[in-house]
């Protein structure tokens, strides 16, 4: 028991961090951390995941259900999600920072740009898998080629596609953590300015951001459950 | 199980992990290259030739990091799912408890470990190890599920145990999703390496990031470009493994 008491003792002190402001060495009696700013935080990290998001999905959602529905550009959309994993994300951040230059408009598309990958890959390999006979009998009821891929291949796509934008959300807002490095002062930055907020906001930063990624996660788990159709759970149940 | 495993690494390579970048980019500042004068200058060849020295203990690091990861979230992953596989009520907690760890941004669960264990490369170890968790094991599932049940009644029908019948004919069928899910999550475990810089752990992010948040392009592009050119190294290396431990089928991209 005794040899947890430390443990219990540094997520005590982040706790308080996030609770009321602390002490801090290097602001020269000025207090860090509090309720307050670990809100404006949180939510100055939720404006640029969902605007970055946003962005992704307008961008790359519709090249992705476009390119599976004509079963064309296999190697751009398959090849594209195997190559987006190989790109570091601090080297993102640290080169917009210093080339394009820093905050929300520079960080935004650089964020996007990561998240665009994952939903285009998906998106092209759920309309994929739709099955030929299907679309065929929706194109003998008279459907036009977009009510094909509105009503029929995406509906049949919700799994696949939710999970192309569940794995970019868990990207985007990875990176947005480290945002702060180009000017976006996201929770990331309790936790990479140590020096100013010490140990305690550091674990507060970290458990906040933790928190947040699994909020996300959760309420996209939720939605997808909401848009699969009834028809497609009994098949997998 | 990490104290073993660094016990396998070359007594040169351990010593030469630790923080790499500190002053770097200051240190930088103080050249007398024309093009370090300019801050905003894209890519500086002069510095780049001069100093390409540096970049050879991060890689190293780099390398160790993603080896020992991938290694050991391989083993966990792959031992998970021959239990879920053997027992079906565990399947969707362990679906539910990798994913978990895959959500955490790795930042966070860098610093969430540092209360348990401290700062340097343990911690980065165990963090990028379970973030491969997640993809080897529904991999490892799915190429399973995948094996046709009756290929495993004629296994059955020629009198293979049920042991036998997991290692000698699901198990390779299934070779091709598992190096599949091996592939993603080594490409990965490269590029989320780079962070290791935040927790002490050296790596190319050292040569990424420099403290008081100063970036040198030249520096960032080189370094970006070794861990693709590692992550792609892995990539074709994995798929040179599936063609040797599948020789009865061609390859089959995924």
């Amino acid at each position: 028991m005794s040899a947890f008491h430390p443990l219990f003792a540094s997520f005590g002190g982040a706790i308080e961090f996030i609770l009321t402001p602390q002490e801090s060495n290097v602001t020269g009696g000025k207090k860090v951390g509090g309720l307050e700013k670990a809100i404006e935080l949180t939510l100055k990290q939720l404006e640029v995941t969902v605007l970055a998001l946003a962005l992704a999905l307008i961008i790359a959602l519709p090249i992705g259900l476009y390119l599976g529905h004509r079963g064309k550009g296999e190697l751009l959309a398959v090849g594209l999600g195997n190559a987006g994993r190989a790109i570091p994300e601090l080297a993102v951040i640290a080169l917009v920072a210093a080339l394009i230059g820093v905050g929300l408009v520079t960080v935004t598309p650089a964020l996007a740009l990561l998240g665009i990958p994952p939903i285009l890959t998906n998106a092209y390999v759920g309309v994929r898998q739709v099955d030929p006979a299907t679309v065929d009998a929706a194109r003998g009821m008279g459907m036009s080629e977009l009510e094909i891929i509105r009503k029929v291949e995406l509906p049949l796509a919700i799994p696949t596609v939710m999970g192309g934008i569940r794995g970019a959300t868990i990207a985007i807002v990875a990176t947005a953590t480290i945002a702060p490095l180009a000017g976006v002062v996201t929770l990331g930055d309790f936790i990479i300015n140590q020096s100013i907020y010490g140990e305690n906001g550091v674990l507060a930063g970290a458990i906040l951001v933790a928190l947040l990624a699994l909020t996300l996660e959760g309420l996209l788990a939720l939605l997808q459950r909401r848009l699969t159709s009834d028809g497609l759970k009994l098949q997998t149940a | 199980m990490i104290a073993y495993l660094t016990t396998l690494i070359p007594a040169p390579l351990l010593a030469a992990v630790g923080e790499v970048g500190e002053g770097f980019f200051k240190e930088r500042t103080s050249g007398t290259l024309p093009c370090q004068a300019k801050p905003n200058e894209v890519f500086c060849f002069d510095w780049a030739k001069e100093n390409i020295n540096r970049f050879g203990t991060p890689t190293l690091q780099q390398f160790e990091l993603v080896l020992i990861s991938v290694v050991l979230g391989f083993a966990i992953a792959f031992t998970i799912s021959l239990l879920a596989h053997r027992r079906g009520w565990l399947r969707p907690p362990l679906l539910a408890a990798t994913g978990i760890l895959y959500t955490v941004p790795s930042l966070a669960f860098f610093f969430l470990l540092l209360p348990i264990t401290g700062l340097g490369r343990d911690t980065a170890i165990i963090v990028l190890a379970a973030y491969t968790l997640q993809i080897i094991y529904r991999n490892t599932m799915l190429g399973l599920a995948n094996v046709p049940a009756s290929v495993k009644d004629a296994a059955r029908g020629m009198g293979l145990t049920d042991r036998q019948i997991l290692w000698r004919v699901e198990l390779p069928l299934a070779t091709p999703e598992i190096i599949a899910g091996l592939r993603i999550a080594t490409v990965s475990t490269v590029a989320i390496a780079t962070l290791a810089v935040f927790i002490g752990a050296g790596g190319l992010g050292t040569q990424m990031y420099g403290s008081g948040n100063l970036t040198f392009p030249t520096s960032v592009i080189i370094a970006a470009t070794i861990a693709i050119l590692m992550a792609l190294t892995f990539d074709a290396l994995l798929v040179l493994l599936q063609r040797f431990v599948t020789p009865w089928r061609r390859v089959r991209p995924i």
